[in-house]
């Protein structure tokens, strides 16, 4: 087997532009040992593991195999000392019009070593051997592009024996997969162990995390918290370790009369990413919707709006129906969504702030199908001081502003539309303390005039902050509720995580 | 200072270039700067242009329309063989071909919005069918009047004078086609910039997924956006008959190279960086001023493709030096 002794991190610290992201963590992986790395999203562990795997150069430390010191600068050093990952986008690593046999061996045929000559069926038959050593009959000639999502991790970690690995990375393998497929998965990773190979397991879903790990490591704000034997501790002492202090922001949430049902959702569904969800929102309520990142948050919110088709479910806006099959319909039927990927779908950036804002309501400026400029203008300077939008002028193309701005400047487009419901994906994502705050306050405004807020957010102290209702979602499917105030971050981590069972 | 000059170069270098070009032919040929050839050369490009405001619309959305050159050629015989073939009258002579050019934009629309072809493959193939349907349906003949048919009838027509007028009569001095040009840069530029539709047209083209979430029918526009570019096309088609007096076959398969270059020459025209009409129209008259003026020279014909790809590699440099700036 692998020989060479255990891996250790020494004293890693590493800095982004002067802010602290890894302050001196020390992480060890034994050959043949499952190691747990967890912690909440920005506690530092995929700085950690990029800097292992050599994406990201360390600013001071050492990495160590077996008391032997490495330098890695490159995925290719930490490749030729064995260390490889396993990243979530399995696509990206995979040649989809190569065959299993091509992808597994893609490092020697890419290589300008060896012969001139590949021997093919030489290839597939150690292929298969390999596949088979995991225990997976997936055919060598196949198409990587006819794989299913589970058997391209397998082709991937298969590729791992190929090429002699003695430490793999596996980040948040199991997030896209379903239970059995995961199951699948872990007697791999069983298989992995018994090669003497040790692994970092990369999860949010702390059930697996106990299941198949030997040792679970903690991190916060960029420090090692807790290191221990996976079997001597509890569930509740990990979610306490990953989220330290409680939440100590503060929100500025007004008191507004909550009235009558305003939004109501009923088993909508597409796909695997949202399996049925049932909600509703009253008008001058803020309902967030809180999970871990991929629970399928922003694909509720992409159906709600029209932006995707449902496979089924019902949509009702104040008694009528809202089934939206285009964002046109959507907007038409009052409904406003300021999405999660700002710079791509929120806003144009080659496009002016005035002309950013006016976007939604150009029926209403216009006459006879022409714009009235001055209207147009008028409108978003108005937007443009009522929202704090800092810009040199309406004039400016919206790519230069700041995000917490441009952020503005995709909730303004629909403060003047006919909206009644507004959908929030992650509206806080890159955005400075200061526009936050704005924000935090603009959605309080609109509670205020009687609109209704659904907020889909994995930071759980905004929910916790803001929102009059917190649904969890889990998996595509909302698994709890609580009111406002009944509910500690620990136990929405709980819920977010591990789905339906207790807390024990 | 340096980088004042470099914006400066930018926004106005195309204009300054006209005027250096302008100049020099001007003081090489004393017939150049005269009322006549100035309306010489705009009416040269009228037809031109048409096509090109069809490219810069199909652009704005960020599509592009190979089809064009085709649908000149089809109309072009379309028009010519209804009055020589047919004998039909005026107004079906003008709407056909429309009807025509709409109907090639609608292919177009559906293979692209529906089928989800992209844009160059799917006009592309159009191009293909459009220009074979032409030569097909004329037997690869031109067509002129009582023009001689194979088995040694000749066809009962003549062109219309009316119709021959759009092409070669006078509006107060000026010439017909060159006041419809005029019509439609202003008419095209106002609809793009000033009104609903437009302004969702280019926000479409500027990010179609945003403009989509922002309540945008962004299929719509894009559909119509190639309907307009065939029925430009169109419009350039009967131009074309009406200016020469004959259908000739394969009229149009110049143009959609010369259109495509007015638009990109347009790109530099006042630092826009994008498609747009006004920027259009000066490359247009760049090209023409480039034809007339090295024709006087007596320049050979063949050697005025170089220079204008030559100005075309000059205005595109300008443009993506200054957009490759611009973003680091």
């Amino acid at each position: 087997m692998s020989g060479g002794g255990e891996l250790t991190m020494n004293n890693i610290t590493k800095s982004f532009a002067g802010v602290s992201a890894l302050g001196g963590v020390d992480f060890t992986v034994r050959p043949g040992e499952v190691h747990a790395l967890l912690g909440a999203n920005g506690a530092g562990k995929s700085t950690l593991m990029k800097i292992l795997s050599g994406a990201y150069e360390s600013d001071g430390g050492t990495i160590a195999i077996g008391g032997r010191q490495l330098t890695i600068g490159s995925p290719a050093d930490a490749k030729a000392e064995g260390i490889h990952c396993v990243y979530q986008e399995v696509d990206t690593s995979l040649v989809p019009h190569l065959s299993v046999a091509e992808n597994m061996m893609l490092d020697r045929i890419a290589s300008g070593k060896g012969p001139v000559w590949l021997n093919w069926s030489a290839m597939s038959r150690e292929a298969e051997a390999v596949l088979a050593r995991i225990g997976s009959r997936i055919p060598v000639r196949r198409k990587a592009e006819e794989l299913t999502l589970a058997e391209k991790q397998i082709v991937l970690i298969a590729r791992l024996l190929v090429q002699k690995a003695k430490f793999v990375i596996l980040d948040e393998p199991t997030a896209p997969l379903s239970l059995e497929e995961a199951d699948r998965l872990f007697k791999i990773v069983d298989e992995l162990k018994k090669q003497g190979i040790g692994i970092v397991f990369i999860s949010h879903r702390l059930p697996e995390v106990k299941q198949i790990s030997d040792r679970i490591t903690v991190m916060r704000d960029g420090k090692v918290v807790l290191t221990e034997e996976a079997a001597s501790v509890a569930t509740g002492d990990i979610v306490r370790a990953m989220l330290g202090r409680s939440f100590e922001e503060e929100y500025p949430k007004t008191d507004v009369p909550i009235g009558e049902t305003l939004f109501e959702v009923e088993d909508i569904a597409a796909g695997h990413r949202v399996r049925g969800v049932n909600l509703t929102v009253r008008r001058g309520e803020v309902v967030a919707v809180v999970g871990l990142v991929g629970a399928g948050k922003t694909e509720l919110s992409r159906l709600l709006f029209g932006a995707d088709r449902a496979d089924r479910g019902k949509v009702r806006l104040a008694g009528k129906t809202a089934n939206a099959a285009s964002p046109a319909d959507a907007v038409r039927a009052g409904l406003a969504l300021v999405p999660e990927e700002r710079r791509k779908e929120g806003i144009l950036v080659g496009s002016s702030v005035l002309h950013n804002l006016s976007l939604p309501i150009l029926s209403q400026l216009s006459r006879i199908g022409f714009i009235s400029r001055l209207a147009e203008r008028r409108h978003a300077e108005g937007m443009i001081g009522q929202l704090g939008i800092r810009t040199a002028s309406s004039g400016l193309l919206t790519g230069y502003l700041s995000g917490g701005n441009q952020q503005k400047v995709a909730i303004g487009k629909w403060m003047a539309t006919d909206a009644e419901v507004f959908l929030f994906d992650e509206p806080t994502k890159g955005v400075d303390v200061g526009a936050k705050r704005d924000i935090f306050r603009i959605i309080g405004e609109l509670a205020a005039a009687g609109k209704g807020i659904l907020y889909l957010t994995c930071e759980f102290a905004e929910a916790l902050g803001l929102a009059d209702r917190i649904l969890v979602m889990c998996d595509g499917a909302i698994v709890k509720e609580f009111a406002r105030g009944d509910v500690t971050m620990e136990e929405l981590l709980y819920y977010a995580s591990a789905g339906k069972e207790d807390l024990s | 200072m340096n980088n004042r000059l470099l914006q400066f170069s930018y926004k106005y270098g195309a204009l300054i270039f006209i005027a250096l070009v302008i100049l020099f032919f001007s003081l090489n040929n004393e017939y150049f700067f005269t009322r006549s050839n100035l309306l010489d050369i705009l009416r040269s490009i009228s037809i031109l242009t048409f096509v090109a405001i069809g490219v810069t619309i199909s652009l704005t959305v960020d599509g592009f329309d190979l089809s064009v050159g085709s649908t000149v050629s089809l109309t072009t015989v379309a028009t010519a063989t209804m009055m020589i073939w047919y004998e039909l009258p005026l107004a079906v002579v003008l709407i056909v071909p429309l009807v025509i050019g709409a109907a090639v934009g609608l292919l177009n629309a559906f293979l692209i919005v529906k089928v989800r072809i992209p844009d160059l493959l799917a006009t592309l193939a159009v191009m293909y069918i459009v220009s074979g349907v032409h030569k097909t349906y004329t037997k690869g003949y031109s067509i002129y009047n009582n023009m001689q048919f194979q088995d040694g009838t000749k066809a009962p027509g003549v062109m219309n004078p009316d119709f021959l007028w759009i092409g070669q009569g006078k509006l107060l001095g000026v010439p017909f086609p060159v006041i419809l040009m005029i019509l439609a840069v202003i008419g095209a530029h106002i609809f793009l910039k000033y009104t609903r539709f437009g302004r969702q047209t280019t926000m479409t083209g500027g990010n179609e997924e945003a403009a989509r979430l922002s309540g945008v029918r962004v299929r719509r526009v894009r559909a119509w956006a190639y309907v307009a570019s065939g029925v430009f096309a169109a419009i350039g088609g009967i131009l074309y008959t009406a200016r020469v007096g004959s259908g000739q076959i394969d009229a149009g398969a110049p143009m959609l190279m010369d259109a495509v270059a007015a638009v990109f020459v347009g790109y530099s025209v006042f630092g826009a960086g994008r498609p747009n009409i006004i920027g259009t129209f000066v490359g247009a008259v760049l090209t023409g001023i480039l034809i007339n003026g090295l024709t006087m020279l007596h320049v050979q014909y063949y050697t005025t493709d170089i220079i204008k790809g030559a100005v075309l590699v000059l205005a595109l440099t300008v443009t993506f030096v200054h957009l490759s700036r611009k973003k680091a």
